[in-house]
């Protein structure tokens, strides 16, 4: 027996493009247990099971779970407490004269 | 392609009577995890049903090899399609362990070492249809399989055979539990093919 493996927090990404266009890879998330802030491609991904369990690095708490049905998904996210994702610079509007 | 890529992948949908509608057959034991495979030593595991009102019924390891032993053999259902047929375990049914519980509640929340948890009517663990599982084909069951012992309900989906199990909360009202909140069918019955709500 083997012990189980998980993948990095980067295999979620072409999954999320599914739901979201962020390119979740770039984007850092906090840990709702433990407070930890980092990039979710850090998040440790177990992928031998009925759906997709990210968990965070440092405390192992529960962070993300994606259940894909043929004809549906569902996004839990109640372990994030925030995701934060690179934006383009806002353009500043020219003041008024 | 999908978003999520199944633990394991086989035949497709097979004809044979004795598999469930969109199971497949297979000879190996597939692992499947949620998360780290806890460690937990025989000297400190213990079972513990709790019922409504509080009161707590444990079980050390010892005192559940006291018990009297049974020995199913079962055919088992994995919601991520594969069956495996006429497997052999050993393990103290629930109906013995429930024997003397006072209680009046409907359903049942089985937890685990590592904090994984699944929802079953409380009926669904009598009359002979669920054990806590320590052996599988004739040995000790492996961390991966969920030992030191695991519940075993083979007429529902294997998600609600908890792996690593530490005791049952009986409650009044149904709590889904791990993959039951993030889509799962509240019952998971392989027959009625009920794997996702609304199934």
């Amino acid at each position: 027996m083997t012990e189980m493996s998980y993948l990095d927090g980067n295999m979620l990404d072409g999954p999320m493009r599914e739901l979201f266009t962020v390119d979740l890879s770039t984007a850092m998330g906090r840990c709702e247990n433990c407070g930890m802030t980092g990039s979710m491609a850090s998040l440790h991904v177990y992928s031998h099971a009925p759906g997709l369990v990210a968990r965070c690095p440092s405390c192992e708490s529960v962070m993300v779970r994606l259940v894909r049905a043929p004809d549906r998904a569902w996004l839990d996210m109640r372990g994030v407490t925030y995701l934060q994702v690179p934006m383009p610079m806002e353009q500043t509007l020219p003041e008024p004269l | 392609m999908g978003i999520v890529s199944p633990g394991f992948s086989g035949r497709p949908r097979s004809q044979e009577p004795a598999l469930p509608p969109g199971q497949y057959l297979t000879e190996d034991f597939p692992v499947l995890s949620a998360g780290p495979t806890p460690r937990v030593s025989l000297d400190t595991w213990e079972f513990v049903i709790s019922a409504e009102n509080g009161t707590e019924y444990r079980w050390s390891w010892q005192e559940l090899m006291a018990l009297p032993q049974e020995t199913p053999m079962v055919d088992i259902h994995c919601v991520t399609h594969w069956s495996k047929l006429g497997t052999t375990w050993q393990g103290v049914s629930l109906d013995t362990l429930l024997d003397g519980v006072d209680t009046g509640a409907h359903f049942a929340l089985a937890h685990s070492y590592g904090g994984y948890t699944t929802n079953l009517p409380l009926d669904d663990l009598r009359g002979g249809r669920a054990w806590v599982a320590h052996t599988f084909d004739g040995a000790p069951l492996p961390a991966e399989h969920g030992g030191p012992a695991r519940l075993l309900v083979p007429h529902l989906y294997f998600w609600k055979s908890a792996k690593w199990v530490r005791g049952i909360r009986l409650k009044t009202m149904d709590e889904p539990g791990f993959w039951e909140t993030a889509g799962y069918h509240d019952y998971g019955d392989p027959w009625r093919e009920q794997r996702y709500q609304g199934d």
